[in-house]
């Protein structure tokens, strides 16, 4: 070992003079790049304006965030002009013209979520800190949104929520510099229910498996608000942890519960899994108290039904958006996502997306991308023609109220993408609900535009 | 035989002068390696003594613990909740924070200890995984689950609120004034950092260190000679889970949340990596390990075509596109397969870690009169 140490020695020696003189220089440093004046945080200064993009490419909600990734990348395009422009052309209250947003390019950056909130929330950091950042985008896990959020705020950059279904985001989570166009657990719960009624009836038992996490924990409470009300009971709400791989030992005691709907709150693979194991088990087959036995898969998406196959057909559930839909926005989106990647985009692309241009046409309306400007600009910001019929960012939780979709499994697909059948669009009217109703309640502060 | 001490004395005092250089120049170098950011850098600093703490178990007696991930979670853990009951100073949640750990680490030492081997290694991954699992489950309303606990305004801050100290809108944690994110808080942690180094290199020196080093070499002959390997085990046990739990302490107070995931087993086995990717048994190994992991986790992840496009523009299309092809998969989200890589390469050709490596380039500019003696 002392041997190790000559040569650290001697090493030592040399460099001595050198880096005590870069010592002083670097306790000087940090004075020198505090003391520049900005009005906010990362304002940009050159051609261009950096967005961060900050998606799951890697654990259970790759897939998605891999579609996520496509969106934004078609987003920026259609920003600086490139392309058929898509939603620019439907989106009413636009005032993009397709020449970037203020007269600047738009550039992004991307990292991975791994969808573990220290790895998002070093993944921002490093895009605000090094990349001069002035918005963040993404997620695809309530538990990661939420924890980016709040770093957001603290920040003093807009966070555009990208696929995140919990109420808290929006709800007791809520900030002044966070937006979400996703629906959330409690319109799914509202749009749900009535459809549940009319096909299964109002004596039916329920169990529950949930992803063990804040989003998981809210769908199971808003299912099982809407469910109860309307006289089912439910047997037991079993918490399953994200990406388990294998449900069986979760499923085997649903045989022998005494209910007869199983509703799964999973999303992503989990889904996939648990939904596919679920019919192995022949559950779909069963009678249980002289009833067919029923899922629920209360947040569909496209991707999964794909990941499904065959089991998805018949399973009711509740989604954003769907390629389907034959409104010009979501026509012209599809057809140039279509034309980009050769397949149609699933929700959690449509959402980001949309985020995407809702937060550049605010820049462009507030005329700067001051955090606080940007905030004002989209506080009761009502717009049309983006896939959602009317909808509308509601100015005291930050969150998009719009028609929500109820979905079934297809049963006779006519193409491997045409996998969900639209059930019925519950309209926004009957999925509102007041921003400081009891579970929901939370404040949103004061706007922060960090510097 | 005194003047042998003493120049191994000054030599010490160059190597922590270096050290101590090298750390607080950090903001400068990083920025030509593209780390020139508060973030990254305070990461460098805290999985750094992660990484030197965990070495002195490790590297020194040999005892390979799976579940190092429990107390960096503890230290987080006890930070926050200090921050919302207590202040919004980082002296109490550094000391809380400790403290706590501390206990832990006695109480899973204690039991852990009382096997060696891959025995010593499944019981403490089993300590670790299940305070992971309870914080995850269990324990919600302390931890809040996988959402992690956050800190919020309205929070009573009992000693802040005594002193008259204003509540802010954003809690950000403070030194005596002064805001610990961004720099301030990289400085802080180097400052810990540097501590943790001097006493992990008073240990390496010490006869308390000969004395791990001897229950490495052979357990049962130190045992022959009158000593008993256990209190000594359980010291070190103690010391790394300590620094350990200071450095999950660091990652709250720069960044005032604490998340299960901290606990899981891969956290357990990166900080494994870390020391064996630099140099087991080493002083500086730990620290470029951990570097070297949190630089491929952050730089190499967020390499996408648009950067690769910039940084092969020199070169015509046609070979851009084959560069950009062959580079493709190793950066991003594949940036695993890229340290996957590097760490084969490291084991098989540099069993000694990077330090090896640096040793051996300076090997190259030695006289080979010098080599002989070493060997």
């Amino acid at each position: 070992m002392s041997t190790d140490n000559e040569k650290f020695g001697t090493l030592s020696r040399r460099g001595f003079m050198k880096a005590s003189a870069a010592t002083a220089a670097a306790v000087a440093a940090p004075t020198i790049l505090t003391s520049t004046a900005h009005a906010y945080v990362n304002e940009p200064k050159g051609g261009t304006v950096t967005l961060g993009f900050n998606v799951p490419q890697t654990g259970a909600y790759a897939d998605e965030g891999a579609d996520e990734l496509r969106a934004y990348k078609l987003a920026v395009k259609h920003l600086n002009g490139e392309g058929d422009g898509g939603m620019l052309n439907t989106m009413t209250n636009c005032v993009l013209k397709g020449n970037g947003v203020n007269g600047k390019k738009v550039a992004y950056v991307t990292g991975d979520t791994q969808t573990k909130s220290d790895a998002a929330r070093a993944s921002a950091k490093r895009m605000i800190e090094k990349d001069g950042a002035v918005m963040i985008t993404g997620g695809s896990s309530s538990g990661v949104a939420i924890a980016v959020q709040g770093l957001c705020q603290e920040a003093g950059v807009i966070f555009m929520a990208g696929l995140t279904h919990s109420n808290d985001t929006t709800g007791k989570d809520r900030k002044k510099n966070g937006f979400r166009h996703f629906f959330n657990t409690e319109m799914s719960g509202a749009a749900l229910a009535p459809i549940l009624k009319k096909e299964f009836g109002t004596d039916r038992t329920a169990y529950h498996l949930t992803a063990d996490y804040s989003w998981g924990w809210s769908q199971e409470g808003s299912i099982k608000k809407y469910t109860e009300s309307m006289g089912w009971k439910t047997a037991a709400a079993v918490r399953t942890p994200l990406g388990a791989g294998d449900f069986s030992q979760y499923i085997t005691p649903v045989l022998n519960s005494g209910a007869d709907v199983l509703v799964l709150n999973h999303y992503g693979k989990d889904m996939v899994n648990s939904l596919t194991q679920a019919v192995q088990f022949g559950l779909r087959d069963k009678q249980v108290n002289g009833k067919d036995f029923q899922i629920v898969v209360p947040l569909f998406s496209r991707l999964m039904a794909q990941g499904a196959g065959e089991n998805i057909k018949g399973i009711y559930g509740s989604t954003n958006w769907n390629w389907s839909l034959t409104d010009e926005g979501s026509k012209a989106f599809v057809k140039s996502f279509g034309a980009e990647y050769g397949f149609p985009p699933s929700q959690a692309a449509h959402t980001c997306y949309v985020q995407t241009l809702l937060y550049a046409n605010a820049c462009q309306m507030a005329g700067t991308f001051n955090p606080c400007g940007v905030i004002d600009a989209l506080e009761g910001f009502k717009f049309d023609g983006m896939g959602n019929g009317p909808t509308e960012y509601r100015a005291a939780d930050h969150q998009c109220f719009k028609d929500v979709l109820v979905v079934k499994g297809n049963e006779n697909p006519s193409s491997q993408f045409d996998l969900l059948k639209i059930v019925e669009v519950t309209p926004r009217a009957q999925v509102e609900y007041a921003p400081d109703m009891a579970d929901v309640a939370g404040e949103l502060g004061a706007c922060n535009p960090g510097a | 035989m005194q003047s042998i001490v003493e120049s191994s004395r000054t030599r010490d005092t160059f190597t922590l002068l270096i050290f101590i250089a090298v750390v607080l120049t950090a903001p400068i170098w990083g920025e030509f390696i593209g780390a020139g950011y508060p973030d990254l850098l305070q990461k460098f600093a805290i999985f750094g003594l992660f990484a030197i703490g965990y070495n002195i178990l490790f590297g020194l007696t040999g005892y390979l613990s799976f579940g190092h991930a429990a107390f960096l979670g503890v230290g987080s853990y006890a930070t926050v909740w200090s921050f919302k009951l207590l202040s919004m100073n980082a002296i109490p949640a550094v000391i809380f924070a400790v403290a706590l750990s501390a206990i832990f680490a006695v109480v899973i030492g204690y039991l852990s200890l009382r096997r060696s081997g891959i025995y010593f290694s499944i019981l403490t991954l089993a300590f670790a995984q299940m305070s992971y699992n309870m914080a995850y489950s269990v324990l919600t309303p302390i931890t809040n689950g996988e959402t992690g606990l956050q800190l919020k305004s309205s929070d009573p801050r009992v000693l802040d609120a005594a002193l008259g100290v204003e509540p802010q809108a954003v809690p950000l944690a403070d030194l005596f004034g002064i805001t610990l994110n961004g720099y301030a808080g990289f400085y802080f942690c180097a400052a810990i950092l540097i501590l943790g180094f001097w006493l992990s290199m008073k240990i390496f020196r010490s006869p308390f260190g000969m004395k791990l080093v001897a229950i490495k070499s052979n357990q049962t002959r130190m045992e022959f000679t009158g000593f008993s390997p256990r209190p000594y085990l359980l010291t070190a046990f103690v010391i790394s889970g300590v620094y350990a739990g200071l450095a999950g302490s660091l990652m709250a107070i720069v960044d005032p949340l604490a998340g299960a995931e901290r606990m899981q087993w891969t956290a357990s086995g990166e900080v494994v990596l870390m020391t064996i990717l630099g140099g087991v048994g080493t002083l500086f190994g730990p620290i470029l390990g951990a570097a070297t992991i949190k630089y491929f986790e952050n730089i190499f992840s967020a390499i996408n075509n648009q950067v690769l496009e910039s940084a092969y523009s020199f070169m015509p299309e046609w070979l851009s596109d084959i560069a950009i092809l062959l580079t493709r998969p190793f950066v991003g989200e594949g940036w695993h397969l890229m340290l996957g890589v590097l760490f084969m390469a490291i084991i098989i050709f540099l069993p000694g870690g990077i330090i090896e490596g640096v040793r051996r380039i300076g090997g190259i500019f030695k006289k080979s009169k010098q080599i002989e003696e070493d060997a």
